[in-house]
């Protein structure tokens, strides 16, 4: 029965969901995942894993020519064609180099870090679904290896796991830059976490679920990052305060900590939370297309093409990468734009901007979605009344006198007074000064006079 | 856990054999750790094993069918709170451990009695305990857990959680009033510290690197400027107490003016060139 149900959805692409149809699969999950077998399962763990860490090798050497591109440089492109095999050969490097245990260092816990953040790391993929159901070797199966009802906090857990590799990490190599990095890790993670969940929450609230497959389910006629552009805003941002990538990566700091938490690590323990971070980079991107791009769905005009031709089968792989592979691009162009955040601006921004304006989001999302429960009006009615509040409430702000700033509070001096050293350094004029006469142009329109019937000299002076 | 691993545990009612497997994996690991918490001398090590004891309960709890709770356990437990233990713990170092040395006598009496008082009622507790089979879960779960879970919270008990949530939102404030503190001085930022340095009229800029443009990059040779004279401030003032200072005249260019004859700079001087 379910076989059937599965064959009708796959010929016209049109999954709904499973709860509909009881066919095995589980309670609040779109996903079937009834026909896997053992061997199907371990296929697919094999896949991710291997698929994450060519992932890696390819988004380092992707990072390195796209920021060499745009600082005018070209980037690695010796080793292998384009330059691909440099990270392998990088790679190579990091595990042939002397492992140097610190010491000093709490050595259990120097040498279980860099492991707890690998492994968090890889735990993510295990729910994230890269296509719909396809037929893998006569079995009729989602291209994901598991899903359940709660998997996008179990990816939240996971992550949160995850940091404690590299706060561990920090604290015991017994040194002060790794402390230090750690401590803000910390910070920054207890920060950062709330205004991402926050931000999830609304896609929860909106889809109904918080299984992955669900998700992307519900996102079959409107990707959520349109009706919820704000959540996705605040997650983009929050995915790389998450990640520690530039202009947040203050716990790795190389201009201020030297290294940050990897400090005092070496050889594969140093290339392991190498991993991490771009693993963590290509899972917040996997979580942000799922959640708000339309996971593997194809964008609006391809998925028209011949009754959504191209959102069955192999096809919705391809998807998904380009999204994927985009969000990677954005990180890389952030890393190549802007420059780090001070730390106290960094938590100003989260805990004063980022946290209130995501509970605010929720709230009105919350709101509006009682309301289309609770009554009878429909989406676009609610939409077009909140569209003219919203027009209603511009109107109206215009209508408020601007607030007069107060010219004084700036160090206006009386003009006419110029103290060109006024703090002991040399000054610009304030907005109301002149400045004075300059007295090189003086004593040169002096020696014009002087010298005017002795050609040479004079153009000398000119020049000077 | 699978999909049919958790419906044929909710189906039977009973353990099933994986999930027994997957208890006594963890028993030990977490009754480890749970020592641990005890007896280890640095409070990380502590904060690990709880850590720990929470990941495996975690487990437990997903293999009993509660997939939400275990989530939510790893989450906010081990993701937020131990965290912010953790935050306050590290800034102790790491070689820190806690003093041993008994303060008030008569505590280790009251603990042992205590101690022993609560082992008993415990082993009197789990050894009268009979479990009677599991009932009602399937239907509990029956529209997934999550809104299982959520039916009971903000059906049945949504009076109690929001009490909760009032007085948990009053905590919250309450601690921030008592730590708020009235700012007596202004406020130095990053403006009045530049104007702070400004006018004690230092350098402003970072110190030159040592090894810079000299022929040596080591640390203890200073750098040159550009004139080729030797800047005493480059060398790290530590090795220039110390007297480690590498001298400059083997490392000068050997193009440039000698080190002594340094030519003087004037106002005046500028302007005829």
């Amino acid at each position: 029965m379910s076989l059937v149900a599965l064959a009708t959805q796959h010929l016209t692409g049109l999954h709904l969901v499973a709860a509909t149809s009881p066919s095995g699969a589980q309670a609040g999950v779109a996903a079937d995942f009834s026909h896997d077998n053992f061997w199907i399962w371990l296929l697919k763990a094999v896949v991710i894993v291997i698929f994450m860490l060519t992932s890696v090798l390819i988004a380092i050497w992707f990072e390195r020519r796209v920021v060499g591109r745009m600082q005018l440089r070209p980037g690695p492109n010796v080793h292998g064609p384009f330059g691909l095999l440099q990270s392998l050969a990088d790679a190579m490097k990091l595990l042939l180099k002397e492992d140097v245990t610190v010491k000093a260092a709490d050595k259990i816990v120097y040498i279980v870090a860099p492991m707890i953040a690998v492994f968090c790391s890889l735990l993510t993929f295990a729910v994230i679904p890269f296509g719909p159901s396809v037929h893998l070797f006569g079995i009729v199966t989602p291209l994901q290896l598991t899903d359940f009802p709660v998997a996008v906090l179990y990816i939240l857990a996971a992550a949160s796991v995850g940091v404690y590799g590299i706060v561990l990490g920090g604290w015991s190599s017994n040194s002060t830059y790794p402390l230090l990095g750690s401590v803000r890790s910390t910070a920054q993670v207890i920060s950062y976490e709330l205004s991402m969940s926050l931000s999830l929450v609304s896609v929860f609230v909106l889809a109904g679920s918080m299984s992955t497959s669900q998700i992307v389910s519900s996102q079959r006629s409107l990707w959520w990052a349109l009706p919820l552009l704000p959540a996705f805003v605040i997650y983009v941002i929050s995915m790389v305060g998450e990640t520690n990538r530039l202009p947040f990566d203050l716990p790795e700091a190389e201009g201020e900590l030297v290294g940050g938490y990897a400090t005092e690590y070496s050889s594969m323990k140093f290339a392991w939370f190498f991993l991490a971070e771009y693993i963590n980079m290509i899972n917040v991107s996997a979580v942000a297309t799922t959640l708000f791009l339309g996971g593997w769905r194809a964008p609006w005009p391809i998925s028209a093409i011949n009754d959504g031709m191209f959102n069955t089968g192999w096809w919705p792989v391809l998807w998904f990468l380009v999204k994927l592979w985009a969000l990677i691009f954005f990180f890389v162009w952030l890393r190549g734009t802007l420059l780090r955040l001070r730390y106290d601006q960094f938590m100003k921004f989260g805990w004063k901007l980022l946290i209130p304006v995501s509970l605010g989001w929720v709230v009105c999302v919350a709101a509006v979605q009682g309301v289309r429960q609770f009554s009878s009006l429909t989406l676009q009615t609610i939409l077009v009344a909140l569209g003219v509040v919203v027009i209603v409430a511009v109107a109206v702000s215009y209508l408020i006198p601007e607030k007069t700033e107060p010219r004084t509070t700036g160090k206006v001096a009386p003009p006419g007074v110029f103290d060109a050293f006024a703090d002991g350094y040399p000054v610009p004029p304030l907005p109301g000064q002149t400045l004075p006469p300059s007295p090189r142009r003086a004593r040169a329109a002096a020696a014009v006079a002087s010298v005017t019937d002795t050609g040479t000299e004079a153009q000398e002076v000119q020049r000077g | 856990m699978s999909a049919a691993l958790l419906a044929a545990a909710a189906q039977t009612a009973t353990t099933s054999g994986a999930e027994a497997v997957l208890f006594w994996c963890l028993a030990p690991v977490m009754v480890i750790a749970a020592l641990g918490l005890i007896f280890a001398r640095k409070a990380v090590h502590a904060a690990m094993g709880v850590i720990v004891v929470m990941i495996s309960l975690a487990f437990l709890y997903v293999a009993q069918d509660a997939p939400f709770l275990g989530v939510v356990q790893v989450v906010v437990y081990t993701g937020a709170v131990m965290m912010l233990f953790v935050f306050v713990l590290m800034l102790i170092g790491v070689d820190a451990s806690d003093s041993l040395v008994e303060t008030i006598k008569a505590q280790r009496w009251i603990g042992w009695l205590a101690g022993l008082g609560l082992g008993v009622v415990l082993v009197g507790v789990v050894t009268r305990a009979t479990y009677p089979p599991m009932t009602g879960l399937a239907t509990a779960n029956a529209d997934s857990n999550p809104v299982g879970v959520a039916k009971v919270i903000f059906g049945d008990y949504v009076f109690t959680f929001e009490v909760v949530g009032a007085l948990l939102v009053t905590a919250a404030l309450g601690a921030l009033v008592l730590t708020h503190r009235q700012r007596l001085t202004p406020r130095i930022g990053q403006k009045e510290r530049a104007d702070a340095r400004v006018a004690a009229g230092g350098s402003l800029t970072p110190l030159p690197a040592p090894g810079v443009y000299a022929r040596h990059n080591a640390l203890d040779v200073p750098a040159l400027d550009h004139l080729g004279r030797p800047l005493e401030e480059s060398v790290s003032r530590v090795l220039r107490i110390r007297g480690q200072e590498l001298g400059v005249e083997q490392f000068q260019s050997p193009a440039l003016p000698s080190a002594t004859q340094t030519p003087t700079l004037e106002p005046g001087t500028e302007d005829q060139a």
